[in-house]
């Protein structure tokens, strides 16, 4: 059975009496452990499907089934329970509380899962740790690099264990060797058994994942890489999951 | 999501902004001080009042009154006998519920003379020597007249201070104190002995006012000192403490025979006594006492009522009444500061909130629910509220010091803990009040829509 599984979804917009079909009639299936990209251009409904991938936002036709459970009609406080548990926000621009330290930033999906005060440090430092951030716990967001940030960002998504991670434009405000460490950090997460859906507009950046979806005037087209598919099994056959290999 | 956790965060969100959480928090800071600065006033005022009340006898004392007859009597009216001695006994004897029972026959519009020196008493009367538990007076120089005075009338009595500052001179005028104990003075022309002399009562006030006065260096002997204070009723202000310290008192049967006797004019003198003051030994059971001494009067009045008590229960629920005026009127106004304080801190939580929309969308994103949001920005905003009224309850202290330097004579304002707690208890009141709009605001924001908001 699919992790997460979208059944003719259509999200329908009203605006002026216009009717603006920003998903239309959309199915999609992801498994554990793949690494997917959504790419598109602007305007496309590739926000409005992350949105709804991400529990975000509720579809106005078709069903979103999230491990077995039908979310079509779950109500505020539930999505945001899914949102807490189930996945990992990465963004474009880290979204960082900016008051707070990184190690108060990791330790936030933590609070809202009521998670006690010394196991939120432990797991906080320990995320931290596997993006090799373990050294600037008392720092504040604005005091690390764009790409030491989003690693943070990074540790913030995981600290809580999500089946899936999605990552909006994640590499759009780093350069280009950051945003390859980025890349590679999510790949090897994938390998490890979550899934990561990468959203992005840039097809350099979808060449990294095995399978694309295009979505396009809010319909989807999907293409699978075999190669780097086959790479990506390989990979995840040969456990290496050791090490997340970040290079300093 | 723990408590401690939100406030850490509030405070934060605090310190993040200093100058304008300050600014802010400014309003609730006066509201606080002047609540408690204004209940400060407000209870020395009310303990002056009691003061003074207590300076008059007490609130247990009844004074046995005399009035005209009800109609239903009219036709007995030129029989009514009014207060005599006779009411007395019969009390004593017949009233077991009443503790003290003092009669008083005044001497009235009598000047008391010394060489040229001449002055007015507040009252002058006859009395027995219950009448210094009625009146709560203490001999401080010399004794109080006795029974053997009493028997035979003697020609003595015992003077208030004021007394002796007009007969014979006050410490402050002479620098030294006069105990006019054995002294004669005229009594309306008749030579009377000092036998004893009260201690000298003054409020609060007074006694602020001889301290300050003791402070400040005496003015070099010689020099040019203005004209001298007018002296008489109004001086010292208190005005139930000046005339208590006016008082003489001569045994009773000594203002019957000197001054009664031989005063009325058609040869009959008048016997009756000018008051009947009275305690009850329990004032949670006024209402039997009372009802017990009407009995008693009954009979000697033989059935007219030309008596009637009067508690001091007026008195205390006209005390009460005007201190809860004076409550309620300066509460409002603290209140109303307090309000407007209220609406500066909803006024930044709104600005704050409209700052953090990405921050708050964030946070819905990473699993925060609506009521997790609101109930930050409600803590945030009482937060805000409460620093303001600690900082209120500092800058109360100073308020009330100033409002002491300014007026060093007025009943010293006394802060009470009561007011505090209610001070800070209304400003989180305000707190909770102010954040519930900006926090409803931002627990309905879209996450979608707060996240995308630049």
């Amino acid at each position: 059975m699919a992790l997460l599984e979208l059944r003719n979804v259509s999200k329908i917009y009203h605006t002026g009496g216009e009717e603006i079909r920003a998903l239309d009639d959309v199915s999609l299936e992801l498994n554990n452990g793949e690494f997917i990209s959504i790419i598109g251009p602007s305007g496309s409904g590739k926000s409005t499907l992350m949105h709804i991938l991400g529990c975000l936002d509720l579809p106005t036709k078709g069903e979103v089934w999230l491990d077995g459970i039908n979310i079509s009609k779950a109500s505020q406080r539930e999505l945001a329970r899914v949102r807490n548990r189930t996945i990992g926000f990465v963004f474009q621009s880290f979204n960082l509380l900016p008051k707070l330290s990184v190690l108060q930033n990791v330790e936030l999906p933590m609070v809202y899962a009521g998670i006690g005060g010394s196991q939120r440090r432990e797991r906080a430092t320990a995320a931290l740790n596997l993006v090799e951030l373990g050294h600037r716990l008392k720092n504040r967001p604005n005091q690390l690099s764009g790409g030491q940030q989003q690693r943070v960002a990074i540790a913030r998504a995981l600290v809580n264990d999500p089946k899936i991670i999605l990552a909006d434009e994640p590499t759009g405000n780093l350069d280009t060797h950051t945003g390859e460490v980025i890349l590679n950090l999510f790949r090897q997460l994938s390998i490890q058994g979550r899934t990561v859906i990468l959203v992005t507009h840039n097809p350099e950046i979808a060449a990294v994942t095995p399978r694309r979806v295009e979505i396009r005037n809010g319909k989807v087209a999907e293409r699978v890489d075999e190669r780097l598919a086959g790479l990506h099994r390989q990979a995840a056959a040969a456990g290496m999951a050791a090490g997340l290999g970040v290079p300093g | 999501m723990n408590l401690i956790n939100t406030i850490v965060i509030g405070l934060k969100e605090i310190w993040a902004h200093k100058f304008r959480s300050l600014l802010t928090m400014f309003g609730i800071v006066l509201g606080v001080a002047s609540l408690v600065g204004m209940s400060a006033l407000i209870k020395g005022m009310e303990n002056g009042m009691r003061e003074s009340m207590v300076a008059m006898g007490g609130a247990d004392k009844v004074l046995l009154e005399a009035q005209a007859v009800p109609a239903y009597q009219d036709h007995l009216a030129d029989q009514a006998p009014g207060r005599t001695i006779r009411d007395v006994f019969a009390l004593r004897e017949g009233a077991p519920l009443l503790r003290v029972v003092s009669p008083e026959m005044t001497v009235p519009e009598v000047i008391l003379t010394r060489g040229e020196k001449a002055c007015d008493p507040s009252e002058c009367v006859g009395a027995w020597p219950e009448v210094l538990e009625m009146n709560l007076h203490t001999v401080e120089h010399g004794r109080f007249f006795n029974a053997i005075d009493e028997e035979r009338a003697h020609a003595v009595c015992v003077v208030g201070t004021g007394i002796r500052d007009a007969l014979f001179g006050s410490p402050d005028e002479i620098g030294r104190e006069i105990i006019p104990i054995g002294e004669k003075i005229q009594i309306g022309g008749q030579p009377f002995t000092i036998v004893g002399m009260f201690q000298h009562y003054m409020g609060e006030q007074e006694a602020k006012e001889r301290a300050l006065a003791r402070r400040t260096p005496k003015a070099e002997p010689g020099s040019f000192q203005g004209p001298k204070r007018q002296k008489g009723w109004g001086k010292r202000g208190g005005w139930a403490f000046s005339r208590k310290n006016m008082t003489v008192y001569m045994p009773l049967n000594t203002a019957w025979v000197r001054f009664r006797i031989a005063g009325d004019l058609d040869g009959i003198p008048d016997p009756r006594l000018s008051d009947i003051d009275i305690k009850v030994r329990d004032l949670s059971n006024l209402e039997a006492a009372l009802q017990q001494a009407r009995n008693v009067l009954l009979v000697t009045h033989n059935g007219i009522e030309d008596f009637n008590f009067r508690t001091q229960e007026n008195q205390v629920e006209s005390i009460n009444k005007q201190i809860e005026n004076a409550r309620m009127s300066g509460g409002i106004i603290a209140g109303i500061s307090l309000l407007v304080g209220g609406i500066g801190i909803m006024n930044i939580m709104l600005a704050s909130i409209n700052e953090r929309i990405r921050e708050i969308g964030t946070c819905k994103a990473l699993g925060a629910t609506g009521t997790e949001i609101f109930i930050q920005i409600i803590v945030e905003s009482v937060v805000l509220s409460i620093l303001g009224a600690l900082l209120g309850l500092l800058a109360s202290g100073g308020l009330v010091e100033v409002l002491g330097l300014i007026s060093p004579t007025g009943n010293t304002p006394v802060v009470t803990w009561q007011s505090q707690a209610i001070a800070v208890a209304f400003s989180a009141g305000v707190g909770i009040v102010a954040g519930l709009f900006p926090a409803v605001k931002a627990a309905r924001l879209s996450p979608i829509q707060a996240l995308r908001y630049e």
